[in-house]
């Protein structure tokens, strides 16, 4: 993971997707006018997020079956980098809700299932601060992070889907695969979600390896 | 080479002007198309690739930090 190659694509690819996500064609619709360009932005926010907490519940399950304290700190950082771009990806909604749906937070299943999954991974921090004791605090965060991350992902996947939700693909709602005629806007979509993965990707392991620099200064001194 | 360097930014000049000068008529060109949004474009450019400089930096100073040890 400390290669060169990777890190430079995320750059390029998040480059890209600005460059095609402003200048590029979409499909002209009434209300969204130009704010369509948003799924390039405010969409691959989310799919960082859940690429880090996937990161973080397979880091955790690797803890609790080997014991290794390197694992657990993989998983710590790797929510906490994934609740910065979580925090993104609600400010970037509510700026673009306020203006196209009228409000910043209308009652939507997804909006208030993204919330309740924000204050979930919140509390596994707050839950890691308050245990003092290593080992268990290692352990005991690692069971409540493997049950919460199906959980995230009923919130926020499952339940909009199955009921009525302003955001695009539930309740009868269509998806921007059907809206986006010629297909124009797929590849420039999928290169911001995976220039955005690779960047929170990035980011986690910098955390990572400034832990573990920290983590043996404290086991020196 | 002090003499290659003053004509050609000399030469370099003398076309900015001349390109101001044309302004009557406005034109598809560079950063004045289509309502100028390639402004806008270029601006948060160079955002992100101040972020991506920001982020390869603090790599290589963690990678020496790594190698202190």
């Amino acid at each position: 993971m400390r290669k060169i190659w990777w890190k430079i694509l995320a750059a390029s690819f998040v480059c890209i997707s600005i460059v095609a996500g402003f200048i590029g064609p979409v499909p002209e619709l009434p209300i969204l006018n130009e704010t369509i360009r948003n799924v390039y932005f405010h969409v691959p926010m989310w799919f960082a997020m859940i690429t880090l907490y996937t990161i973080s519940m397979v880091y955790s399950v690797k803890y609790l079956s080997s014991g290794k304290v390197e694992f657990d700190t993989i998983a710590v950082e790797a929510v906490n980098t994934g609740i910065v771009f979580c925090f993104l990806g609600l400010l970037t909604g509510m700026q673009w809700a306020n203006i196209t749906w009228g409000d910043p937070w209308p009652n939507d299943p997804k909006l208030n299932g993204s919330a309740i999954a924000t204050l979930m991974y919140l509390a596994y921090l707050v839950l890691r601060n308050a245990l003092e004791e290593e080992q268990k605090r290692a352990k005991i965060s690692a069971v409540y992070n493997i049950f919460a991350f199906p959980i995230m992902v009923v919130l926020l996947y499952i339940l909009p889907k199955l009921t009525d939700s302003l955001h695009p693909g539930s309740g009868g709602n269509s998806t921007f695969g059907d809206l986006d005629m010629d297909n124009y806007m797929r590849p420039v979509f999928y290169t911001a979600v995976a220039g955005w993965i690779l960047t929170g990707v990035w980011i986690c392991t910098l955390r990572y390896r400034i832990r573990l620099i920290e983590n043996k200064r404290t086991q020196l001194s | 080479m002090k003499k290659i360097f003053l004509s050609t930014s000399f030469l370099f000049l003398s076309l900015l002007s001349a390109f101001a000068q044309s302004n009557g008529v406005e034109m598809a060109t560079g950063l004045r198309s289509s309502g100028k949004i390639w402004v806008v474009v270029l601006v948060v450019l160079t955002l992100f690739i101040g972020i991506f400089i920001y982020l390869f930096t603090m790599d290589r100073r963690i990678k020496k930090l790594e190698k202190d040890k």
